[in-house]
């Protein structure tokens, strides 16, 4: 039997130790009335079975198009030292680390971590707690909440509409408003958002480069939200954060980003990294695991978890999140890759991706009927409208072997012919040209 | 030992594999950032040196025996890291199927999901599951959440949550950030009674939030009375899916009444904790809450073909951007593949049996508070020792010294200075007996020689390490 290793006279051994007969003896408790009715599960598979039947459901996956996907989760380069240093057991298969002493490779990772990414984006504190970067919006915006005492959520139409969706579902319950600014043909309205801020504003929440792939700069609105005594969330993109003006130059209070491009491959949706990070003042109202640096009996460095009287497992129903999990692989997975690439490489990622993308702009534009949707710098994404529906076109090139792009009529009424297009360094000049041309037979 | 920004090197080249930079500035210079980032340079023979140097200051199940009980640290089998890896896997973008017409392109995946979903109403005896939440605690508050839905639906009122004193302390927090107010109910030992539930269960409960077996490792033989009780008010039963590894064939919670569960994946399905994380919390539900799961739904149509339903008015909506945490579920599925209905059986029956027998043989040298027939784990105490000044955390640095991890201590929180130990399956009788030959010299040595194992750990990177002093100075990032 598969990863039990006793053998018949150890079982013997064990139940006379115990005192009883069989093994069915120990689950006597669990009476008649409550047993199965029904368990009618099947046989299992030796080892090859099960690879090969899974890597036929792999093949059924149509992973061969060449892809301009995005909408905030990209296909970039994982160097290979990412997989095979995250795969070394001592790092896999250990547990949160409640021993501190026996945890030092885990801890001071972490530690590590959050040192990188609050460097990345120009914050002080940061966790390596939160599943994906909607969960870290909304863990954002209860810290917040519970921050100022206050109600109303002042939110971007231009922040991704898969975060907003999840936002509604989290605070069903809750006495949380939200107060939506329109975009402006894809670009975030920050007059309209300034002027919706009011003494019972808890939080602006923003995001850079917006859905649309426009970039901004923030800081005077974070200054505005400050006069109201509001906190200031941004949500960005961590590879182009290597370039762009940081989350902490504009003065934002929490920011947080979807730490899939730093290393995670896009595995249909997760496993993924809520990246969360905060000023000092607020780190308090952060949720989940935080690492901190200190020593041992002989003065020696070492790193525990710390800040932990906020916890579930010491507050309970006071605790600042029920969050317990800290995505500890993910955050390494991150570190390994930001490390791999390291300063240089981390600038070259982002600017190829953003050069890839400005000259996909530039073809596709040159089609007629084609333009761009936003008209402000943007990064590695873009949205263009096309003379047709954008689901219409994407159907027929996703036949050709190409993914043109997200369909932004999927979530925003009026763009039905809006089409987001994204690159990264992955994204070569050919297939860029490929594409244009394809798309140029499609529109006629 | 030095953190990489300390080794860094300015201007010494990383493993980047492609030459060149652009050299177009797109952006304009009031939208960039000042000055450099701060990461590392460093060699690829840096970085692969750096952290397998860290990895080597680490306690893994792959390395130690690793009996922390309740987190449930069983073998990971490794092929089950091949499925993962699986390129048509990992390549496939998450937003695929919701182009018009492309959901063929990710029928593998979809399948997937479905199959996983019905093993798990299978084992479980719920009606349907969601995939969506990412981890155990997220899985709870989902629960809670879905419980909400339903008494909104029906225009109940109720505004309170029941949790047991035995319970995690990612219950109370779940329900209290769902909305609600939370009741304790004290355990008669070690289990719910239900003359303690008549004492706070009222029409304000929405439900009750249970773990069973519970964490002092003991079956909650009132279920029935329970259910019945709860019924009563229209309150909802919920199960905490933490200690699933030791029903598995036995009970479905289904079946016994439960309305809602969560897993948490790699306590019963063995997929690797990470150092904490990532997981994946699928929550099941009964027939009556069905409608309000999360959106999407994997659905199958009658020609064979999967595809992501949306059209459920009713739903709580998302809890998740996709469909949880894919490439999780992937080890998972192929961990119930392998093992079949009756190797699921299996392992729980062997899990049950090697902490019986761990109970049993350290019973001569601890106090076991609940000394009798156990789940998969149980609860020992120290408070024998603490006669000596040895106190639960003491052993377990004193345990680390002899290569084992220790076992959970201070919880739960009703045993005083409690050591609770989960075996799991997967342990061979020979590694039970050395960790009890290791304890039970440990408790001999606390007669004799007690400032030994107060001074332990000796033999790792670092001695007991100062969590008030990291508390007071919060340095927290490498930045002196």
């Amino acid at each position: 039997m598969p990863y039990v290793p006793h053998t018949e006279e150890e079982v013997r051994e064990m139940l006379a130790t115990i005192g009883v007969n069989s093994i069915e003896d120990l689950f006597a408790e669990i009476t008649e009335d409550m047993r199965p009715q029904s368990f009618d599960l099947p046989e299992g598979l030796s080892e090859m079975e099960v690879l090969n039947k899974l890597e036929a459901m792999a093949n059924k996956n149509a992973t061969d198009r060449v892809s301009f996907l995005g909408a905030g989760f990209y296909d970039h380069y994982i160097p290979a030292a990412v997989d095979a240093l995250t795969m070394r057991g001592e790092f896999y298969t250990a547990y949160t680390p409640y021993q501190p002493e026996a945890s030092q490779g885990t801890l001071q990772a972490i530690f590590e971590y959050q040192t990188a990414v609050t460097r990345l984006l120009g914050m002080e504190c940061s966790n390596a707690s939160v599943y994906d970067g909607g969960t870290a919006l909304y863990e954002a915006l209860m810290m917040a909440v519970r921050k100022t005492k206050r109600r109303k959520i002042v939110v971007s139409e231009a922040l991704n509409p898969i975060y907003r969706v999840m936002l509604d579902s989290y605070t069903t319950n809750l006495d949380i408003e939200f107060i939506t600014v329109p975009h402006k043909s894809g670009m975030t309205d920050i007059d309209g958002i300034k002027a919706a801020i009011d003494d019972d504003t808890a939080a602006v929440l923003v995001q850079n480069p917006n859905f649309f792939g426009s970039i901004n700069d923030f800081t005077e609105l974070f200054a505005a939200a400050k006069a109201k005594k509001a906190v200031s969330i941004i949500s960005s993109y961590p590879v182009l954060q290597s370039l762009l003006k940081t989350p902490g130059e504009m003065g934002a209070d929490i920011a947080v980003a979807e730490g899939q491009s730093l290393g995670l491959p896009l595995s249909f949706g997760g496993p993924y990294l809520g990246i969360m990070t905060c000023t000092k003042k607020m780190v308090r109202q952060m949720p989940g695991r935080v690492v901190g640096r200190t020593e041992d009996k002989d003065g020696k460095t070492g790193y525990v978890l710390t800040l932990q009287a906020r916890e579930q497992h010491i507050r309970r129903q006071k605790a600042t999140s029920n969050i317990c999990s800290n995505q500890s692989l993910c955050a390494l997975r991150a570190l390994v890759h930001m490390c791999a690439l390291g300063e240089l490489g981390m600038k070259r990622a982002a600017r190829l991706s953003i050069e890839r993308a400005h000259i996909c702009a530039e073809r596709l534009t040159a089609i007629d009927g084609v333009e761009m949707l936003t008209k402000g710098p943007f990064g590695n994404e873009f949205a263009v409208t096309l003379p047709v529906n954008a689901y219409d076109a994407i159907a027929k090139l996703t036949e050709r072997g190409f993914v043109p792009g997200f369909p932004l009529g999927r979530y925003y009424e009026g763009l039905e012919n809006g089409l987001l297009v994204a690159c990264t360094e992955k994204t070569s000049e050919e297939q860029i040209g490929i594409f244009a041309e394809m798309l140029k037979g499609a529109l006629k | 030992m030095k953190t990489i920004f300390e080794k860094s090197v300015a201007g010494r080249e990383g493993c980047w594999p492609c030459e060149g930079m652009a050299e177009e500035a797109y952006i304009p210079n009031e939208l960039l950032r000042d000055g450099d980032i701060g990461l590392p340079s460093a060699s690829e023979l840096d970085v692969v040196r750096h952290f397998t140097k860290l990895s080597q200051r680490n306690m893994g199940v792959d390395g130690n025996f690793y009996p922390l009980g309740s987190c449930t640290m069983k073998y990971n089998p490794k092929f089950t890291e091949t499925v993962a890896a699986m390129p048509g896997f990992t390549r496939l973008h998450p937003v695929l199927p919701q182009l018009q017409g492309a959901g063929g392109l990710c029928q593998g995946a979809l399948e997937v999901m479905y199959e996983t979903e019905k093993l798990l109403c299978e084992i479980t005896g719920m009606a349907a599951y969601t995939l969506h939440p990412m981890a155990g605690a997220h899985g709870e508050l989902t629960g809670v959440m879905l419980m909400a839905a339903y008494h909104r639906d029906k225009g109940n009122k109720k505004t309170k949550m029941i949790v047991p004193d035995s319970a995690h302390g990612t219950n109370p927090a779940s329900a209290a950030i769902a909305g609600y107010d939370i009741v304790s109910v004290e355990s008669v030992d070690g289990i719910v009674s239900p003359e303690a539930l008549a004492e706070v269960l009222d029409d304000e409960v929405a439900g009750m939030m249970m773990t069973c077996p519970n964490t002092l490792g003991l079956f909650e033989t009132h279920l029935p009375k329970i259910v019945k009780m709860l019924r009563e008010v229209d309150a909802l039963l919920y199960y905490d899916g933490a200690n699933l590894n030791a029903i598995m064939g036995k009970m479905r919670v289904g079946d016994v009444g439960f309305d809602i569960i969560h897993w948490n994946v790699h306590k019963t399905l063995a997929t690797p904790h990470g150092g904490g994380g990532p997981g994946a919390g699928p929550v099941g539900v009964s027939e009556r809450l069905v409608d309000f799961l999360p959106i999407s739904r994997v659905s199958k149509l009658e020609d064979g073909q999967f595809f992501l339903d949306y059209d459920y008015p009713k739903s709580i909506g998302y809890v998740a951007p996709f469909y949880g945490n894919f490439g999780v579920y992937l080890k998972a599925y192929a961990y119930m593949l392998r093992l079949g209905g009756v190797g699921l059986t299996r392992a729980t029956e062997n899990a049950v049996l090697a902490a019986n027998y761990m109970r049993k043989r350290l019973s001569t040298h601890f106090d076991i508070p609940y000394d009798r027939i156990c789940m998969h784990e149980f609860v020992a105490s120290a408070n024998r020792q603490t006669k000596n000044g040895v106190r639960a955390l003491d052993i377990g640095k004193a345990l680390l010294d002899k290569g084992h991890h220790a076992p959970t201590v201070y919880f739960p929180l009703i045993v005083p200075e409690a050591i609770m130990v989960e075996p799991t399956e997967t342990e061979n009788k020979t590694t039970l007996d050395q960790f009890c030959d290791d304890l039970i010299a440990i408790a001999e040595l606390a007669e004799s020689n007690p400032e030994v194992i107060q001074e332990a750990p000796v033999t790792l990177p670092v001695k007991r390490l100062d969590e008030t002093k990291a508390a007071r100075a919060m340095e927290l990032t490498d930045d002196l």
